[in-house]
């Protein structure tokens, strides 16, 4: 009898690419599910329309590139980056701002690049950063959840908004926006302002604004799920959060007047979805363990830095397409000591 | 007995019990056999038999001629039907020079057994190593190493440890499992007497602890003063703990260095298949001719192990386990993780066949379609000699040979840990395969190529040379000319021809003859 002969091993593989996506989409559900408890219908518009945008440029690239289309689709891949994207983006920014974020980080940040797995930088970060430095006026309007209660704005009301960019009649947007706890942070001690006054607030919980720490509890249990579903390791989210904490609390021991507490940045902004999802997406990080702990510590480093001295309230986009950039180098000189070698072969 | 951990791994399905719930099975005579010429590591042997010839069991029917070879015997009494080339077992699916034996069904030994030695205790290394020698006997693991040449370790090196490999890591195998729960104590005489051969003060014995019945027989076996000499020990089943280096750190916590053996660090490791075969080449004069085969996988009706004859067909095989299962569609000699596939079931059982495991579509990874790597390190987690396979791939892709060396190519034990886990679907270890493959063909081409060069380089050397020799003889025939031009006779005789050659050529031409017509002339 004869038989087909196939390479080893035989046996059925425990993961796919696109296994491991879809459970990354899993874990941002609790924490998507929060900012959309207190920023309104606006995250989900975002979310649906941002992944819908991404997975039709996908189709569109992966078609021009002569790939199959189904099968690259399958990957998840591109709602993934649409997903995060979205979530960066404040909830009622206009449709455009999402049309213009989900072209550069698929149709340039990924395909350009050669697709799936050749982007040397964060497809998603690429398209926050893009929009980010673009439409400053547009990507500063995050909703307050008290000026949304108070607007009672619906479903309807804000796919109007995200579609026409103009609130319905007879709102404001200074009514419903306020500055994110960054924001505020920043312009306060601009201002003279100490950091206890403004974390004395009423709007502050124990580190910073109520909803920013939900969320971050909730991404934060989503990343830990991916930590136990060995989806992601504790490299690189450990070695940012540590970092972030560890500068941070440098700087508020010397003056706590000047520098908000660590708590407050590492709950504050996109610090914990960073750390957990952003950071460790490992095409464009590095992938030896010491090289992990490095990108890890260089991103909660950058990160802290841009948003204390630097031209922008939070920073984690950015400090992660700048360790993109140096990620290959870092893998370089983190290789492991090969079993049987001696531990000088590689420094 | 502190045990010690290696990099990375796998828990895998053993997948164990399908083939173990029958007791072993010792299949009939088959009516031919296909005996290969090589079926080990090393130099092929050299037939003794030719077509026609009656052979009894157990004798000689090929010849090693190097040192890292093994002879072949014959499994069985009958009629050498032919030599001719057969498939064999390879990933090539090739076929290979084989001896046919038909079989005459009397299964007779005749007087081709060797001398039997209860003895072996007085007698040396040399001699014990010389009958391993004349079984044939190789390492059954898989790996077929010729065992006498592993048993003589390099001038200089004591073993003080033999390490006794009972892992059996990889799923669906149990052929050592079941040889372990049905001749425990033929595996520990085997142990003794390569421990004696070896020099050995204690040996290890290692069985991984998803096989409790081989390590209750093992220890009922070991009688209780031997205790400290041979350990049994239990240890994590975690693939490849089996492989050698591997198994090696976990009972001893040592690497052994990149480019040396076990040797180096005084251990000698052997499988438990091997010291069964030492041991009844030793007490009973019996050369290797016979194995367990685990013959299982979904695609078996009736998995279990068999003690099948050397040469065997994997079709007979299949046979004796109850035929193949509907939906069959790979067959793999080995496990899962190192095995290769079988493009049919012609070929013969050779001393290495661990196992035999078919498979169906549903229970296997499809060849494709492969996705990009999308870099996510799982195959850097899981590897066992700490490697980096993703960048081997890199660069193994790219035909970057120097960098995938740089980045430890030859460490890679070909374990499949890193391809099990790719979430690309990658077949990560071909990659690797293939740039070996490549770097030994290059540097068999520079090798060729040095050769040639030196060969060119000597011709040159030689031209020089009888160019100079040339050279060196003209001159002393000059110079010899020349004092005999002094000779006043023969000078006046010579001149005189000269003179006339001249005025008949001047006559002739007008022309003046060059100084070389003269000096052709003279000579």
């Amino acid at each position: 009898m004869r038989f087909r002969t196939c390479t080893s091993p035989h046996l059925i593989p425990g993961h796919s690419v696109g296994g491991v996506m879809r459970q990354v989409l899993y874990a941002l559900v609790p924490g998507t599910l929060a900012m959309t408890w207190f920023f309104g219908w606006g995250v989900l518009v975002n979310v649906s329309l941002a992944i819908l945008f991404s997975v039709l440029f996908e189709a569109l690239m992966v078609a021009a590139r002569g790939r199959p289309v189904l099968a690259t689709l399958g990957d998840s891949s591109a709602i993934l980056a649409g997903w995060l994207f979205a979530l960066a983006i404040p909830p009622l920014a206009p449709v455009w701002v999402l049309l213009i974020g989900t072209a550069f980080a698929i149709v340039v940040a990924k395909h350009l690049y050669g697709g799936l797995g050749y982007n040397p930088f964060n497809p998603a970060m690429v398209g926050y950063v893009v929009v980010l430095v673009s439409f400053p006026r547009e990507l500063s309007l995050w909703p307050s959840p008290e000026g949304l209660t108070n607007a009672s704005l619906t479903f309807l009301q804000t796919l109007q908004t995200t579609l026409t960019g103009r609130l319905p009649d007879g709102m404001e947007w200074d009514a419903i926006t306020r500055a994110s706890p960054l924001d505020m942070m920043r312009e306060s001690i601009v201002s003279g302002q100490t950091v206890t006054e403004v974390t004395q607030s009423p709007l502050f919980g124990s580190f910073s604004q109520t909803e920013w720490e939900w969320a971050g509890n909730l991404f934060l249990l989503g990343g830990l799920w991916l930590l136990y579903r060995r989806v992601i390791t504790w490299h690189i989210p450990v070695s940012m959060l540590l970092t972030l904490a560890t500068v941070a609390g440098i700087f508020w021991v010397m003056d706590p007047d000047y520098f908000a507490s660590p708590a407050f940045h590492v709950f504050s902004g996109a610090a914990i979805i960073g750390a957990f999802f952003i950071a460790t997406d490992p095409v464009s990080a590095a992938t030896t363990p010491k090289g992990r702990i490095l990108f890890g510590a260089g991103i909660g480093l950058l990160t802290y830095v841009i948003r204390t001295w630097g031209g922008y309230p939070d920073a984690v986009a950015f400090a992660v397409l700048l360790m993109n950039m140096v990620a290959p180098t870092l893998d370089h000189y983190t290789r492991p000591r090969i079993f049987g070698h001696s531990r000088d072969r590689h420094g | 007995m502190q045990l010690h951990r290696f990099h990375g791994g796998l828990k895998l399905p053993d997948h164990k019990a399908e083939s173990t719930v029958h007791p072993l099975l010792t299949m009939g005579v088959p009516k031919y056999l296909y005996v290969p010429l090589s079926q080990h590591i090393g130099a092929p042997t050299e037939p003794l038999v030719q077509p026609g010839d009656r052979v009894l069991k157990g004798q000689r029917i090929s010849q090693a001629k190097d040192y890292i070879c093994a002879h072949v015997h014959a499994p069985t009494s009958g009629r050498i039907k032919d030599i001719v080339d057969h498939p064999i077992p390879h990933p090539s699916c090739l076929s290979a020079p084989c001896i046919v034996i038909e079989s005459d069904a009397h299964d007779q030994w005749g007087d081709t057994r060797l001398p039997a030695w209860p003895d072996w205790r007085e007698r040396d290394a040399r001699s014990l190593r010389e009958r391993v020698r004349a079984a044939g006997i190789v390492g059954m693991g898989g790996a077929a190493f010729p065992t006498a040449a592993k048993l003589n370790p390099r001038a200089g090196k004591r073993i003080h440890t033999l390490v006794v490999n009972g892992a059996e890591c990889e799923p669906y195998i149990s052929c050592d499992d079941i040889l372990m729960r049905t001749y425990p104590e033929a595996i520990l005489e085997g142990a003794r007497i390569v421990a004696h051969i070896l020099g050995a003060e204690q040996v290890l014995f290692a069985v991984e602890d998803n096989k409790p019945e081989a390590l209750r027989a093992l220890t009922d076996a070991r009688p209780a003063e031997e205790a400290d000499f041979i350990r049994i020990i239990s240890i994590p089943s975690i693939y490849p703990t089996g492989g050698e280096r591997q198994l090696i750190q976990v009972l001893t916590g040592r690497e052994v260095p990149s480019t040396g053996l076990p040797a180096d660090l005084g251990i000698v490791c052997q499988n438990t298949g091997t010291l069964k075969a030492i041991r009844d080449a030793v007490l009973h004069g019996q050369p290797l001719i016979s194995r367990i085969v685990t013959v299982t996988g979904p695609g078996i009706r009736e998995p279990r192990n068999v003690q099948a004859l050397i040469g065997t067909t994997f079709a007979d095989l299949v046979a004796a386990a109850g035929g193949y299962a509907p939906g069959v569609d790979r067959l793999v000699m080995g496990g899962p993780m190192m095995g290769f596939a079988i493009g049919d079931d012609a070929v013969p059982v050779i001393k290495g066949t661990n196992c035999l495991l078919a498979t169906r579509v549903e229970d296997t990874q499809a060849p494709g379609p492969v996705m990009p790597c999308i870099r996510c390190g799982e195959c850097t987690r899981v590897c066992p000699a700490n490697l980096l396979p993703q960048q081997l791939y890199w660069f193994a892709k790219g035909k970057d040979f120097d960098s995938v060396q740089d980045y430890g190519l030859f460490d890679c034990i070909e374990c499949g840990c890193c391809a099990h886990v790719c979430p690309s679907n990658i077949p990560l270890v071909q990659y690797y395969r293939f740039a070996k493959q490549e770097i030994w063909g290059r540097e068999k081409e520079r090798q060729k190529a040095d050769i040639a060069r030196e060969r060119f380089e000597y011709r040159q050397l030689r031209q020089e040379r009888e160019e100079q020799e040339k050279a060196e003889r003209l001159a002393r025939k000059k110079a010899a000319l020349a004092k005999k031009d002094t000779d006043p006779d023969k000078k006046t005789a010579i001149d005189g021809a000269i003179e006339r050659a001249r005025a008949k050529k001047a006559a002739q031409s007008n022309e003046e003859a060059s100084p070389a017509d003269r000096e052709r002339a003279d000579s």
